[in-house]
């Protein structure tokens, strides 16, 4: 499954990051602790959290991450959305809150 | 020696016997000099505080602990009342609002020197500020206060659990450590270079706490802005840690 199919089935916001639409997901991880992150997410995955400063962004670089789902209709810092054009990472928002976001990943990511 | 980490009874966690009084005696009785007032989110006993104790010759340093959107806590100080109303207007205007029915979290009150409840906070003074470190940092620096990243080696609310790393172009005059850590531990495990000056502060919500943990400021006199000068390490003033 690529970035774009998430955002085309769950009908995402794409607010920066769109040359990164094309990655491949491997699977997801979800916190809003970002040493957590740091620590447990892996290359590829879609990040779903509601933290919305720049340092999202240079951890989800750092880990290689697909994309960033955030959630409950946050949007991203202005710095947030700068470094994500330049990654090419994708920053995504949908008004859905963790748990449903989550699982609807869940369930798509386990068929395909 | 000095603690710039005390709570008074007015946050929600801390022990009712935190009154402004006792505060200061225990202070006393322990040999603080410069003790740091900061309640979650509220300046509101902070000045009253600072009155009492300039009376025991106990330089207090007013201000708050401010739970930033990310739920990083850091301590913000103001050397006078206007700079500090000031920041309590932002507190105010930014606060998630939360209830607290009952005290649910623990009571709130703003007290007088005889502990004499003035007012009881209605919402939890513990919740997030809706805006985020930097722009928290910004106003602090615009009222000319001092900005501290607290707690930093703690598994919850400290700069690293939080935002994994300091944020470049975010501004602090230092980083705060716990009881729980030593500087020898903080500087190796985060690598925090000796040009940042760390101060370990008690925290405490208890008064048995108030004492037990400080750090010596080496300055020419006790004031606001060499307390300032020594945690920035300028004019041959530092900290060191006991």
């Amino acid at each position: 499954m690529k970035v774009s199919d998430l955002v085309k089935k769950y009908e995402l916001k794409v607010f920066s990051g769109a040359q990164g639409l094309e990655n491949e997901i491997d699977g997801a991880y979800v916190s809003d602790l970002l040493s957590d992150v740091m620590g447990n997410a892996a290359e590829n995955e879609v990040w779903i959290t509601l933290q919305t400063h720049q340092n999202v962004l240079a951890i989800a670089s750092l880990k290689d991450l697909a994309a960033v789902i955030l959630v409950k209709g946050f949007a991203p810092d202005a710095e947030t959305i700068i470094h994500s054009n330049e990654e090419g990472i994708p920053v995504l928002g949908t008004e859905m809150a963790t748990f449903e976001m989550a699982g609807k990943l869940y369930g798509s990511l386990k068929i395909d | 020696m000095a603690d710039l980490h005390i709570h008074t009874v007015l946050s929600p966690c801390a022990d009712l016997e935190m009154t402004p009084a006792n505060i200061i005696k225990r202070a006393k009785e322990t040999g603080l000099q410069i003790i740091g007032i900061v309640d979650h989110n509220s300046t509101k006993n902070a000045k009253l505080v600072k009155r009492l104790a300039e009376k025991e010759g106990i330089f207090v340093l007013t201000g708050a602990e401010v739970t930033t959107k990310e739920e990083v806590h850091c301590l913000a100080f103001f050397e006078n009342e206007n700079q500090l109303d000031e920041f309590q207007i932002f507190l105010d205007d930014n606060i998630s609002i939360i209830p607290n029915p009952d005290g649910h979290f623990g009571y709130q009150p703003v007290v007088d020197e005889n502990d004499n409840i003035l007012e009881l906070i209605p919402n939890y003074l513990a919740a997030a500020l809706k805006v985020g470190i930097q722009e928290i940092q910004q106003r602090v620096y615009e009222l000319n206060g001092i900005f501290i990243l607290a707690h930093v080696d703690r598994p919850s609310n400290g700069i690293y659990s939080q935002l994994g790393f300091i944020p470049p172009g975010l501004k602090f005059d230092a980083l705060g450590i716990s009881r729980h850590s030593s500087e020898k531990h903080v500087r190796k495990h985060y690598v925090v270079q000796k040009e940042i000056t760390l101060v370990r502060n008690s925290d405490a919500h208890f008064l048995p706490q108030i004492g037990d943990i400080c750090s010596v400021f080496n300055m020419d006199e006790i004031s606001f802005i060499e307390v300032k000068m020594a945690l920035n390490q300028q004019y041959n003033r530092c900290v060191e840690i006991l």
